[in-house]
């Protein structure tokens, strides 16, 4: 997997700077299309797949994603200096288990059908990859602020891919997009039918596969990334 | 007995780790170019699975569950610790793929060259996790958690496997330069998932 980034090299950043400064909203920005985290880092597609089923999962695990990379971008960046580097990924994944509990806890309070439907896979956020990645490869060299948006970006961007992949899925395969019927009971009535393909696993990884050829096709900068 | 085998055959085939619940995607994604090292990481994640899943299995039941403290004094009989599952079980792994690395290396040398770059790699594997937290959803026993870890494992290795081996052939095909790496083996995973999907039904 690519872990290098662009933005890792660039020097500290000088002492007065706004909180959105220009490098800053790039920060934020880069991540939800040209250094997207799925499509161009080629990080956290495990869970991506598994949860495209229906929109309303997707949105919840997009959401929590989000929030588990911005606030352990953030933890991690403030003690960086202070954890030794043999142990660092011990320490980084009890973090981030932390964060993913707090996160299990809520959902099964306050939404206890998605986090049934969603199983596993909130479990599985402390090893997407994802987390870990954007943990290595920027809040272990970068202050605080930035460390956080980077952990937003790269949350939000993981999140878009989710929600196209999500909504083709149950757009498709059920004719619904957040449960309301979308394609009209007329079109049922003339021969329509669902297609049975998109509600099963491969269909996700078609879906994924085109949108990354769509993506590079329009931007031949991101040929040969990975 | 008939049960086991049930659950052995259904990890490997109808409920493939890779094909079926997608865990374990990066790591297949970025080390299937060979043959030589897909085989490498294959091994080495049945090894640590089989490893961890059982480990996890006892810390759970003699640890977290409601009531399984029990065994240390009766007052304790009501605590549910079930929520520190995440951190524990991700302990587990990080230190048991530690240990091992640490073992292979004394005693094996030549089984740590082989492995060597994919064990720390393991850790974060989605399906060793994975493999933990369906054991704990689906309240499987010892002997179910064991074969159940081995059966996932060898699903992930046969899986990989089989996509290095498609991608060392796909080296020599004209596929159009955005497809390319990424994306055309995204298009392969789905269509060997739809080919496992024929497994589906398979009841012993």
């Amino acid at each position: 997997m690519s872990t290098t980034d662009s933005t890792v090299q660039t020097a500290p950043k000088p002492k007065s700077e706004p909180l959105f400064s220009k490098k800053n909203l790039r920060t934020l920005r880069d991540p939800l299309d040209d250094n997207n985290p799925i499509t161009v880092q080629v990080l956290g597609i495990c869970s991506a797949l598994a949860v495209t089923v229906q929109v309303k999962p997707a949105i919840i695990m997009a959401l929590g994603v989000t929030f588990v990379t911005a606030f352990s971008n953030l933890i991690v960046s403030m003690v960086r200096n202070s954890i030794p580097t043999r142990v660092r990924i011990i320490v980084q994944l009890i973090i981030v288990a932390l964060l993913v509990t707090i996160v299990d806890q809520m959902l099964k309070a306050f939404m206890f059908d998605v986090s049934k439907k969603l199983s596993v896979f909130v479990g599985l956020i402390i090893t997407n990859c994802i987390v870990m990645g954007r943990l290595e490869a920027f809040a272990m060299a970068q202050k605080p602020w930035r460390s956080f948006l980077d952990g937003i970006g790269n949350g939000l961007g993981y999140g878009i891919i989710l929600v196209v992949v999500a909504v083709i899925r149950e757009l498709f395969g059920a004719g619904k997009i957040l449960g309301f019927q979308i394609i009209p009971q007329w079109f049922y009535d003339h021969g329509y039918v669902n297609n049975g393909l998109m509600v099963l696993p491969p269909a996700a990884l078609f879906i994924i596969g085109l949108y990354i050829w769509w993506q590079r096709a329009r931007n031949i900068k991101l040929i040969n990334v990975s | 007995m008939e049960h086991l085998l049930n659950i052995f055959i259904k990890s490997i085939f109808v409920e493939n780790v890779i094909f079926a619940f997608f865990l374990g995607m990066c790591s297949f994604l970025a080390v299937s170019k060979k043959v030589k090292t897909a085989f490498g990481l294959g091994v080495a994640v049945i090894f640590v699975m089989v490893l961890t899943t059982p480990l996890n299995y006892l810390i759970l039941n003699y640890l977290l569950n409601k009531g399984s403290l029990a065994w240390i004094s009766p007052a304790l009989a009501d605590v549910d610790l079930t929520f520190l599952a995440f951190i524990l079980f991700i302990s587990t792994i990080a230190g048991a793929v530690q240990l091992v690395e640490m073992v292979v290396e004394k005693f094996t040398p030549a089984l740590y060259n082989a492995l060597g770059i994919f064990l720390p790699l393991i850790t974060v594997n989605c399906s060793i996790l994975g493999a933990s937290l369906f054991m704990q959803e689906r309240e499987y026993g010892f002997s179910e958690t064991l074969v159940f870890s081995i059966g996932s494992g060898i699903g992930f290795a046969l899986a990989i496997v089989l996509l290095a081996a498609i991608r060392e052939r796909l080296r020599y095909s004209n596929i159009p330069a955005p497809l390319q790496g990424l994306g055309i083996a995204m298009i392969i995973t789905g269509l060997m998932g739809m080919a496992f999907l024929s497994f589906s039904g398979i009841q012993l």
